[in-house]
């Protein structure tokens, strides 16, 4: 268990290690060089000196990386050219905005889709089968800007009954004191309840915009892995005990089933914080993606490089705790191998 | 049971199992009343005409097919029969496990301590399964589930069907698994059955089964999957619990042996019909319907040696095209006219419990037949087998006469010495290597040119790693592989390509060792193409047909694939692959044991007639030792990567000399009941190859273990010059 531990930990420091260079070499990509990109060609030679002795750029490159990295250690991703704030502070204000939105599309996907997943494994080859799978087929084949725009004309501006931008309307917004930055804890830590419902209202469309493609790719996963376990000689020991149909399925055959589940969860998740980059612009969510999509624009190098790297991070992050919970799941992993 | 209403009741079952109409309930629970009767003597289980019937895309599969015998409380029945002939589905309609919703019990009834419990409710059937019937399965690796532990899993049973919760749960699995013979069962209580070895885990499944005292236990092929002297552990566990808890056991098996020791009673089966029912003695000594007696000659066994095993014709019918007669009429030696549209009913030989359904033995026959006198049937075949042995007897004789004017080189084919072959264990991200399995260790053998060597072992011994070694197959290996005097053990692989022609390998598998996606005909051309035999492809072809022909199937079936042909035809595939290519030298890494009894006696005729005419030379690796017997010259017993015993096979078999040999070969069941062998029981399971018992592998298992065997692994005595043996107990005997 400890070796397996040390060993995903090893690897994940590797990874970093791995995305900190690209990341670094990033910057010497750029026709040019970064002093071009962000002072624009008609700089004068004396303000590019300076701006390249300021980021070191003179220095040889593995001096830069050095440095870069020992940087990076200490949490410091350098300042914005943009707003001259250092990087850190200002992923500490976009992220909660996007931490909470993908966690929000991230329970709708494994919530609906394992349920999904379930009924469609259980019912096999009978209409809810068919059903779930072809809506689930869909899902996936649906191009997320359109399945949000679509949301937005639905229930915006046929239906008003949802709002299709930011995470609170306007008059509310001054009111929650942010004390987490995820408006769902502050607003019910304030005990301000209006505003609560109100930014549930603002989460859903986004949220749903952003889970569907992951909710149908879990729900397929789910199927054919409880399909596959359900025909283990193990669930017909578990029948042949006189247990009762649910009791098989729910323990005997759900926790061997969910290890490829588990998998696909930690890979969508890299897929929702890519996603979060086209649902934040949708929705006009004021979070991570949409300032990483700022940053890009406005050629700041620094801040494309701390969120880049900080979304790596949290990826691999992610990831950890899915190996984790492999060896929750399966005592294998677990309990060395043992028998003789 | 013959009735009239046959396709009402047919219709009536299927009407009911379809769920189409709730109604149709009453006219077969009247059917039922009329046709089916509660047995009320003693009978603990009575099974009336049961039919179980699957729909598959082909049509329906009459899987078993109106079967009826009774069991009595406190006893071993046995149900015997080859794969496909219903004996697991009748065990899954028995505990009312039939796959839904493709499977339906049709028809019958199923009485279990006087109640028909075939039309129960979910809730009345889960109080049945497990509680009053309980199963053990085939595969111990697989029938436990590997994320909860053990003693989860015996618990659960326990308070699915008793009043007991908590540690009081707890301590009645703990009392199980002791019962068993689990040692410490408090501390394995709570470990998973990874941890534990195959033997361990058929223990585990038992003291599940039996956690809630059923009186019927159904033991579905308990000990296919285990080694020999595993399995006769096992087989003697359940047969103390039976004495013990007073229960009845319904043994599932198509191994004779196993059935002639255990069982009270045997139905033999063949597709979806009991043929034969009786006691071991009546069936082993007097069989009576041409199947059994098939059946028991197809089995090799020692006194058939140098002779062709007597073999089936043919093969089982589908379930889904059954005839409306007697389904062995199209392989019976002894058809007559009207076997094949007209059911025979299980008639009683000579008033006894011994029973056959049979035209031969029908005291008032359907159709005008020479009615057999059971005793004359008897007599009349045993002259037709020794007459057809004689013959089969001298045609040998004089193939090997044959070979034998053929000059033979001084030299042995393969030369084996100090064959090593340790797979490194690694770990960490650096992959270091921790340790070795020592797969095969120090092994030193010689085959000679046209014989055949068996390698014999339980698993873990090493010996199909030898086979991949002496073919280079992949393996890390150390030592000197002589093949026809040159050393191929450190030739390059453009050096070891003549070579790959001249030495060949046939697999265990015959489902996975044919490429599924290849026609047959490529699969025995593609070696040729590869060692240019045969100048063109018109050539290849001819000489495909002919390979066709002499492995026994038909040239015109090139084009097919894989998965158009039966476990024994894919066999022959793979056997007619190997020979495209002019082997001299065969490895048959267990080419026998995935194949029913009936069919392996036509492969080992066909490999047997294949090393007289060819001169080839087989290393034919093995765990099941009566083929040894019939089947090989020679015989090397391995045990832990060691070679501790080799000899011809008269001198193995007649004055076995290693403790470990001796156990083996008293371990194996025999079909004669009566041979007065001394049963050595081996205690504990295989050490692991990684961590080997220091001096002697084997010593702390052996019953005649000595202080010196824990030292030093002993050299080799010689009893003659074929005889040899490691062991301490004959350090003087030179």
């Amino acid at each position: 268990m400890f070796s397996y531990l040390l060993q995903r930990f090893l690897s994940i420091g590797l990874s970093l290690l791995a995305v900190s260079l690209l990341v670094f070499l990033m910057v010497h990509l750029i026709p040019g060089d970064a002093a071009v990109a962000i002072l624009g060609e008609r700089a004068t030679e004396k303000a590019l000196t300076e701006l390249r002795a300021e980021m070191g750029l003179d220095k040889p490159l593995y001096h830069q990386y050095a440095k870069f990295l020992w940087d990076v250690v200490h949490l410091d991703f350098g300042r914005s050219f943009k707003t001259k704030q250092p990087v850190i502070e200002e992923i500490k204000r976009y992220f909660p905005a996007t931490a909470e939105l993908t966690l929000a599309a991230m329970a709708f996907s494994i919530l609906f889709g394992i349920a999904a997943g379930i009924i469609a494994a259980v019912s096999r080859g009978t209409f809810l089968d068919y059903f779930s799978m072809s809506i689930s087929l869909a899902g996936i084949s649906m191009p997320i800007f359109w399945l949000g725009l679509m949301l937005i004309l639905l229930f915006s501006y046929f239906l008003p009954i949802l709002p299709s931008t930011g995470r609170l309307d306007v008059v509310l917004d001054l009111d929650v004191q942010s004390r987490t930055g995820f408006y769902l804890i502050d607003t019910l830590l304030t005990g301000n309840f209006t505003a609560f419902r109100n930014a549930v209202a603002h989460l859903i469309l986004p949220a749903i915009t952003l889970g569907t493609i992951p909710l149908a790719i879990i729900a397929r996963m789910t199927r054919s892995s409880l399909l596959e376990v359900l025909n283990q000689p193990y669930i017909t020991t578990a029948y042949a005990k006189g247990l009762p149909r649910w009791k098989v399925i729910r323990k005997h055959a759900m926790k061997n089933s969910m290890v490829p589940v588990l998998t696909i969860i930690g890979l969508e998740f890299g897929y929702l914080l890519g996603g979060a980059i086209l649902t934040e612009h949708i929705f006009s969510w004021p979070g991570l993606g949409s300032w990483l999509r700022a940053a890009v624009e406005a050629r700041d190098v620094r801040a494309v490089q701390g969120g880049v790297l900080f979304v790596a991070s949290l990826f691999m992050l992610v990831n950890l705790i899915v190996d984790m919970l492999y060896a929750y799941v399966d005592p294998r992993i677990r309990v060395g191998n043992e028998a003789t | 049971m013959m009735s009239p209403f046959g396709d009402i009741k047919a219709y009536l079952g299927l009407c009911v199992n379809l769920k189409k109409f709730r109604f149709s309930q009453f006219p077969l629970t009247f059917h039922k009343i009329l046709c089916y009767s509660n047995p009320m003597d003693d009978t603990l289980l009575s099974v009336q005409n049961l039919k179980t019937y699957f729909r598959t895309p082909e049509g329906l599969a009459r899987a078993v097919d109106g079967i009826s015998f009774d069991i009595k409380p406190n006893e071993i029945f046995a149900l015997v029969g080859e794969s496909g002939c219903g004996k697991s589905v009748t065990a899954l309609s028995l505990i009312q496990l039939i796959a839904q919703p493709a499977g339906f019990i049709a028809d019958g009834a199923i009485y279990y301590k006087g109640q028909d419990i075939t039309g129960l409710s979910e809730v009345e059937k889960r109080k049945i399964q497990g509680n009053d019937i309980a199963m053990i399965f085939q595969e111990p690796m697989t029938s436990l589930n590997p994320v909860f532990t053990i003693g989860n899993q015996i618990s659960e049973a326990i308070q699915e069907h008793q009043d007991l919760r908590g540690a009081a749960a707890r301590n009645a699995a703990i009392e199980m698994l002791d019962r068993v013979g689990i040692p410490e069962p408090a501390a394995r209580y709570d470990e998973y059955p990874h941890q534990m070895s195959g033997g361990m885990k058929q223990r585990v499944m038992i003291a599940m089964a039996l956690s809630c005292r059923p009186g019927l236990l159904i033991a579905d092929e308990p000990t296919t999957a285990l080694d020999v002297t595993i399995q006769a552990q096992i087989l003697e566990l359940i047969q103390r619990l039976q004495q013990e808890l007073q229960m009845a056991v319904l043994l599932i098996t198509h191994d004779l042996g196993v059935v002639a020791n255990i069982a009270d009673r045997v139905a033999v089966m063949y597709a979806g019909k009991i043929a034969e029912m009786g006691t071991w003695e009546q069936l082993y000594e007097t069989p009576q319907h041409p199947y059994t007696i098939k059946l028991l000659e197809s089995t090799p066994a020692r006194d058939k040696r140098g002779t062709a095993l007597n073999t089936i014709s043919g093969r089982v019918p589908k379930a889904t095209a059954y005839n409306d007669g007697c389904r062995f009429a199209d392989r019976c030696p002894k058809v007559m006219d009207g076997c094949d549209t007209i059911i025979p009913t299980l008639h009683a030989v000579n008033g006894s419990e011994h029973s056959v359904a049979c035209h031969l033995y029908n005291p008032e026959p359907p159709f005008s037949v020479r009615l057999a006198d059971p005793e004359l049937a008897i007599q009349e075949h045993a002259t037709v087998v020794s007459a057809t042995k004689l013959e089969l007897e001298t045609e040998v004789v004089q193939q090997s006469e044959r070979v034998s004017e053929q000059p033979t080189a001084s030299h042995p084919q393969l030369q084996v010495k100090d064959l090593c072959v340790h797979y490194p264990i690694q770990k960490g991200i650096f992959k270091r290597t921790v340790g070795y399995v020592y797969a095969v260790d120090d092994v030193t053998l010689d085959i000679p040119r046209g014989k055949t060597l068996a390698l014999v072992g339980e698993s873990g011994s090493g010996k199909t790693s030898f086979g991949k070694a002496v073919l280079q197959l992949g393996v890390p290996v150390e030592g000197d592989i002589v093949y026809d005097g040159v050393n191929i053990a450190t030739t390059t692989r453009q050096q070891m390509h003549p070579y790959r022609k001249r030495m060949q390998i046939i697999f265990q598998d015959p489902y996975a060792s044919l490429n599924p996606r290849m026609p047959v005909g490529r699969i025995i051309q593609e070696g040729m193409q590869t060692h240019g035999i045969g100048a063109s492809d018109e050539e290849r072809q001819t000489r495909t047909a002919e390979l066709m022909l002499r492995v026994g199937l038909s040239p015109d079936m090139v084009t097919r694939y894989p998965h158009e042909f039966s476990g024994g035809q894919r066999q022959r595939i793979g056997i007619a692959r190997c020979l495209a290519v002019d082997p001299e030298f065969i490895v048959c890494d267990e080419a026998t044991s995935a194949l029913d009894v009936s069919v392996q006696a036509q492969i080992l005729n066909l490999l047997k007639s294949l090393q007289v005419d060819f001169n080839l030379s087989y290393l034919f690796i093995t765990h099941n030792l009566s083929v040894v017997e019939y089947f090989a010259d020679e015989v090397a017993v391995m045990y832990l990567g060691r070679i501790v015993e080799r000899g011809t096979t008269e001198e193995i078999f007649d004055a076995p000399k290693h403790p470990y040999t001796r156990a083996l070969l008293s371990a194996v069941p025999k079909m004669d009941t009566q041979t007065g062998v001394e049963k050595i029981r081996l205690e504990g399971d295989v050490p692991s190859p990684i961590n080997r018992p220091a001096g002697c592998h084997f010593h702390p298992r052996c019953p005649e273990v000595m202080p010196v065997c824990k030292e030093e692994y002993p050299g080799a005595t010689h009893f003659t010059q074929t005889h040899s043996c490691h062991c301490y107990l004959y350090r003087d005997a030179e």
